[in-house]
């Protein structure tokens, strides 16, 4: 159960992993996350797929060491297992054709990004992606994106790969084209995803973003991932993960990200020190 | 011998014997259990105030009518076992039933004892004599599986393993049918294990309780949502001629209050889950945190409020205010629970209900402002409906704050099974008497049928739902 396939190194603080979960790869869609728990004492972590194969029976990760559950798992080696894994959960993406559909990744975003924008893609719409990283080495799966996608924009923050900019440039550079877009679905870091909404509501765009809030279950029991959309609350986990990007509170939703930070970076400090 | 000789006159005289406890002070600096628990000796002459009444009003009064004169008889006679043996006759789960069950409300309320004494109060402990007799097997017997009938090849899903699925899965799996228990979480229980806390039920205790159904051959698999990993549909068209669907309590229910989703509020299940479930008391040790909380205020006044004040002062906090909006006789909390609660310096503010949760400049909740209330008219639920009193607002200095006033249905299975009807609230509507479901071969008990109930009643739609699941599969009859 759970068995480790595969681990690649992306870049210091990126790695992917390939985990054996046959029936979580079958029924799995895209938009979906899983949950994992690496160890007895271990916290529970919500974390997307970013790619599956349901006759092989796995599904992979791509995962950014940002505290101590995600470095325990970075040194987790091939043919060790996973303590506990969950899954799917989450609301699937509504996938249909719309027409063009512009899928926006950035950093380890790409990675959740990547199933969308392939159901996109089959679903007969043209699929335009917006790879976005700091610098060439964040701007992970170019190649299974390109696969996915009729067009490939590619932005970096110092101009070290692609486009220099962010991944708003290259929308508003789409927009400036003329290209009539009819969905825009932003997968990122929350403020990237505030300011492609901001931007494609000045132009009436609709817009899905993938939210990752803090979760504790993630099956709709503890309401940890609780946001505001619409003025309304929802819940990640059983609502979402994807919500109208134009209704969602981000301001909000990044404040809360920040609740344990003191706490995470404690954890963090003694796992290195171990 | 001795105790026959006794009249029921002289029974009567026998006063209660109180169960001994941590001190208040030791006790809110660990996460151990309050009550020690009756000696033997303290359990013989708690027994031998039962009076062996012969309509025994007890019995009408336990939601899975455990024989109590026939197991607290046993007790006289010095046969803990059988005792226990004979309370595992209806109830799996003694040891945890004798902790948490409202017995004042249910079998020690019809109690004829209490009744001439004047007070439920004094009542024959039937709780306390029950998690005796079952504290006593676990520590001194030897674990043995009920008897199992010859296998049927049918098969049971049980969605859930908490207290209604586990009851379901024991009486089931004693037919003689294979039983599966698809567990959402990582650890078997559900509110025994996220919601109640280690010193009102230990964990240990559960955790026996599960290794008894698995020896007795019923499977649990963790970390399987149904709904998602497997529908309803998918199971009964798979391995399963019947499903139970006992998926628990399901989102938190919020005030709708400004500044609910400030840093530092949490719903009580979320309080309750990182520190129970996930041991976030022992942080940094364990990697699941939770706020420092200084100053604390918790809303509600149920038996869930008591645990979340109660956690809060274990896990340092130095003012735990609760809020309440009705008066203390209104509050739906077990008197146990409230006087334990008080004892341990929980602050009451009663009459009192929040208006809004004021934050700082960081998004963190530093107030709380409320407003008194008093007492008007009856309402539908019979208790007088408070009543704010204009321009009486203040405010209380908190760091963080629990919101526990109850639970709304998790969406999960009714969303991906629409032949399950329900009702406007979400949850499942089973039939009073089977429940039965309005699905063929699908039954359903617990919070996701009963709204927020107790561990004993969904145990008892789990024994109601058992006997319909046996017949139905014996029968083929919807």
């Amino acid at each position: 159960m759970n068995r480790i396939l595969e681990k690649v190194s992306v870049t210091p603080e990126i790695f992917t992993m390939k985990i054996e979960a046959s029936g979580i790869a079958k029924k799995r869609k895209a938009g979906q996350f899983i949950i994992l728990r690496v160890s007895e004492k271990g916290e529970r972590i919500p974390l997307t797929i970013a790619d599956a194969d349901a006759a092989e029976g796995w599904i992979e990760l791509v995962v950014q060491i940002v505290g101590k559950t995600t470095k325990l798992l970075s040194l987790l080696e091939p043919g060790e297992e996973i303590l506990d894994l969950v899954g799917p959960l989450g609301r699937p993406t509504h996938i249909e054709k719309v027409g063009t559909v512009v899928v926006v990744g950035g950093g380890v975003g790409i990675a959740p990004a990547h199933p969308i924008a392939q159901s996109m893609k089959a679903a007969g719409n043209q699929l335009i992606s917006i790879l976005g990283g700091r610098s060439k080495d964040l701007v992970i799966m170019e190649e299974k994106m390109r696969a996915a996608s009729d067009r490939v924009m590619i932005t970096t923050d110092d101009g070290s790969y692609g486009m220099k900019g962010l991944v708003t440039d290259a929308l508003q550079k789409l927009i400036d084209e003329g290209l009539k877009i009819d969905l825009v679905v932003a997968v990122g870091p929350p403020v990237m995803m505030k300011f492609v909404s901001l931007l494609t509501k000045k132009y009436d765009i609709q817009t899905l973003v993938s939210l990752n809030t803090i979760m504790v279950d993630g099956t709709g029991m503890c309401g940890a991932c609780r946001v505001t959309v619409a003025g309304k609350m929802k819940f990640v986990c059983v609502d979402g993960p994807e919500f109208d990007g134009h209704e969602v509170d981000y301001e909000e939703m990044m404040q809360r990200q920040c609740m344990y930070r003191e706490q995470e970076k404690e954890s963090m400090d003694r796992c290195q020190s171990e | 011998m001795e105790e026959k000789k006794l009249t029921p006159k002289e029974r009567l005289e026998i006063p209660p014997q109180r169960m001994r406890e941590q001190t208040p002070k030791d006790r809110i600096g660990n996460v151990e259990e309050v009550p020690f628990g009756f000696t033997e000796e303290e359990a013989r002459i708690e027994a031998s105030r039962c009076l062996q009444c012969k309509t025994a009003p007890c019995v009408q009064g336990c939601p899975v009518a455990i024989d109590i004169p026939a197991f607290i008889k046993l007790i006289c006679e010095g046969d803990f076992e059988g005792s226990a043996k004979k309370i595992k006759e209806t109830n799996i789960l003694p040891a945890i039933c004798g902790r948490v069950c409202p017995q004042e409300e249910q079998c020690q309320k019809t109690c004829v004892v209490g009744k001439s004494r004047k007070s439920v109060d004094e009542a024959v402990q039937i709780g306390k004599l029950e998690r005796f007799v079952a504290d006593y097997q676990m520590k001194n017997c030897k674990p043995e599986a009920p008897h199992i009938k010859a296998s049927t090849g049918k098969k049971v899903a049980i969605v859930g393993a908490g207290p209604a699925g586990l009851t379901v899965a024991a009486d089931v799996r004693r037919e003689g049918h294979d039983v599966t228990v698809f567990e959402a979480l990582h650890k078997p229980g559900g509110v025994l294990i996220y919601g109640i806390p280690e010193f009102r039920l230990p964990k240990a205790i559960v955790e026996r309780e599960v290794e008894n159904l698995e020896r007795m051959g019923v499977e649990v698999k963790y970390n399987m949502v149904i709904g998602k990993i497997f529908s309803i549909d998918e199971l009964l068209d798979g391995d399963y001629d019947a499903v139970f669907v006992a998926t628990g309590a399901g989102l938190p229910m919020f005030m709708r209050l400004e500044g609910e989703n400030l840093n530092g509020v949490y719903s009580a299940n979320e309080f309750l889950t990182r520190a129970n479930l996930m041991k976030a008391y022992s942080f940094p040790e364990t990697d699941t945190p939770i706020v420092k909380l200084r100053n604390v205020a918790v809303f509600g006044g149920g038996n869930v409020a008591m645990d979340s004040a109660r956690t809060a002062l274990r896990l340092g906090s130095e003012n735990v205010y609760l809020v309440y909006r009705r008066s203390r006789a209104e509050m739906p909390a077990r008197v146990e629970e409230v006087h334990h609660a008080e004892e341990e310096g929980v602050q009451f503010l009663l009459l009192q209900n929040p208006t809004r949760l004021i934050g700082d400049e960081k998004g963190w909740v530093k107030q709380v402002e409320c407003i008194r209330m008093e007492l008007g008219e009856p309402d539908d639920s019979g208790r007088r409906r408070p009543v704010p009193v204009e321009n009486s607002e203040f405010t209380i200095d908190v760091d963080a704050v629990i919101v526990s006033i109850g639970n709304s249905s998790n969406p999960l299975i009714p969303d991906t099974t629409p032949d399950i009807e329900t009702n406007r609230w979400g949850n499942i509507i089973a039939d009073e008497v089977t429940m039965k479901t309005s699905k063929k071969g699908v039954f359903a008990g617990g919070d996701i049928v009963l709204g927020a109930a107790t561990v004993i009643l969904a145990m008892g739609q789990g024994r109601l739902a058992a006997i319909a699941i046996n017949e139905y599969l014996s029968t083929g009859e919807w």
